[in-house]
């Protein structure tokens, strides 16, 4: 059993001020296995974004089903961390308290919480950080404290939604090879959606790339370069050919369509 | 042609030295009150209608501690004015404090609340509190109640109107993250909505002590037989204006030490937010 199953779904949004519907996404199907790094991949507005709303529970499908662990996802739960494009923390928490945020919703002690906290802290290094605000930390720090916080839940997918879209290129890098550790370390599922190809090809062992709106899944490519990933190796830029002749047949076929 | 290294303002210039530091916001009151006492004993007017800040602080000096009676039957008694309208503000505002929170975020909350609650409030708020002075002494008389009732008007919508909005404007994401880690609904509103709408709440807390003041003095004027109200429209019927003078200066005195009481509290409950102030850290 996949660990995600996505089977005929669609989304329809209604624009009631232009009184007509928006298809955004259109008969979604695919399976995600477990242990597997997804990355969405496709341009501003395909609908990925939503997908990944769908399988969070924030949105319901038109039709169609989402199911996590084989359970059919109706509303948010702990069982899917996500990580949003913006760090999302809670500004009057501490880093160690924003971390632990779930254990206090289960009304677990202080003391328990911080030492459980404090494993995901080092994980995520940030140590000596613990007792700082959101409000003293670079942004890069606030998407560490952003991705524990998911992973302290033990979920059994963890969704990401751009999430270093808004860091600098240095901190970017930084980020994605210490995400990819920690996949490595702690054998999770990952959905990550980005419209970045490089992106993409240094977490993905699997991309997903969708066409621009309506959102169809375009092709699934599978992509097991060994880590660490040589980005000028000529097995990248193969893949990498292969993904960026995908997209541009997609733009010719709408330029001509328009 | 002016280039861009020109736009710089010449900072040195404004920068006043230690010594100075802190003393730059004593010189316009203290250019005003020198310029008060030279116009007042210019004798342009007669002393009785426009007594020079000495004899302001004279009769404040004489109605605090009691030195010559030069206030009459009120030397000494200041504190047991001070306290009187104290009294009714911290009253009157405690409970519009409470109920105002209360309401607005139920408010804010709930359409049920919404739909029920807000439309009979908002059509209440514009009725101005003074208004209601009449029916407040046929049904309360005159003694503390109706100036707490008063204080307690002017004090819940400011209150009121802030909380809805703290809550209503809770960044949505900040909902969905804690729906993502299992909080209930009861969870939500006290773990994640209350702290977040808590700078608007405040900002509310503070418009409202500052009406507090203005209501509970209006009160004393019309329906209290004391507090610092009271004796300044008794003494404008004594046409004691030096004592009307020091009333209004003790009021304004109250009224801004509540609202730095308040901004205390205010900047211990929200540490969080102190570095994110455009001035920063010092702001």
């Amino acid at each position: 059993m996949a660990a995600i199953e996505l089977r005929n779904i669609v989304k329809m949004f209604s624009d009631k001020r232009r009184g007509r519907d928006l298809l955004t996404l259109d008969n979604i199907n695919l399976d995600i296995e477990s242990n597997d790094f997804v990355c969405l991949l496709g341009p501003s507005g395909c609908g990925k974004s939503t997908l990944l709303n769908i399988i969070a529970g924030f949105e319901q499908a038109t039709s169609g089903r989402a199911l996590v662990d084989g359970k059919q996802v109706e509303r948010p739960g702990s069982d899917r961390g996500v990580v949003f494009q913006q760090p999302t923390l809670m500004p009057w928490l501490t880093a160690i308290d924003n971390i632990a945020f779930h254990l206090k919703l289960k009304g677990v002690a202080k003391a328990e919480r911080h030492d459980r906290a404090m494993e995901f802290i080092d994980l995520v290094g940030l140590r000596g950080f613990e007792h700082h605000h959101p409000s003293e930390m670079s942004g890069g720090m606030n998407q560490r404290v952003g991705i524990a916080r998911a992973l302290l839940m033990n979920p059994s997918v963890i969704l990401m939604d751009e999430p270093f879209a808004a860091l600098d290129a240095q901190t970017k890098l930084e980020m994605q090879e210490e995400l990819v550790a920690i996949w490595q370390k702690r054998r999770c599922t990952i959905v990550f959606v980005t419209h970045s190809v490089d992106e993409a090809l240094v977490l993905g062992n699997k991309i997903v790339v969708m066409t621009r709106r309506p959102g169809r899944i375009r092709e699934a490519v599978t992509f097991d370069l060994p880590r660490p990933r040589d980005i000028t190796s000529p097995e990248f830029n193969d893949a990498k050919r292969h993904i960026l002749a995908l997209i541009r047949e997609e733009s010719t076929r709408l330029a001509q369509a328009s | 042609m002016t280039s861009v290294t020109d736009v710089s303002p010449a900072r040195p210039a404004f920068r006043l030295t230690r010594a100075f530091q802190g003393l730059e916001r004593l010189v316009v009151p203290a250019l005003l009150i020198a310029g008060w006492e030279a116009f007042a004993r210019s004798g342009m007017l007669p002393p009785a209608l426009l007594p020079a800040p000495s004899a302001v602080l004279h009769a404040l000096g004489d109605w605090v501690f009691g030195f010559d009676e030069t206030t009459q039957t009120y030397s000494g008694h200041w504190l047991r004015d001070a306290l009187a309208s104290a009294f009714r503000v911290f009253g009157g505002f405690a409970l519009a404090s409470l109920l105002g929170i209360l309401a607005g975020v139920a408010i804010g909350w709930s359409r049920l609340f919404e739909k029920t609650l807000e439309p009979t409030l908002q059509m209440l708020r514009p009725i101005p509190p003074v208004s209601w002075i009449p029916l407040a002494i046929i049904w309360f008389g005159i003694a503390d109640k109706p100036a707490v009732f008063l204080v307690f008007l002017g004090a819940f919508f400011p209150v009121l109107m802030n909380s809805i909005h703290g809550v209503k404007t809770v960044d949505h994401n900040l909902v969905r993250a804690g729906a993502m880690m299992g909080a209930n609904s009861r969870q939500m509103l006290t773990d994640i909505v209350l702290p977040a709408a808590l700078p608007s709440i405040f900002a509310g807390l503070r418009i409202a002590v500052g009406s507090a003041w203005m209501l509970t003095v209006t009160a004393e004027m019309v329906a209290v037989k004391s507090g610092l109200g009271y004796v300044l429209w008794d003494s404008y019927y004594f046409l004691r204006y030096d004592i009307v003078l020091a009333a209004m200066i003790s009021i304004g005195l109250l009224g801004y030490l509540s609202d730095l009481g308040l901004k205390a509290i205010m900047a211990r409950t929200l540490r969080w937010q102190q570095t994110t102030t455009v001035q920063g850290r010092a702001g």
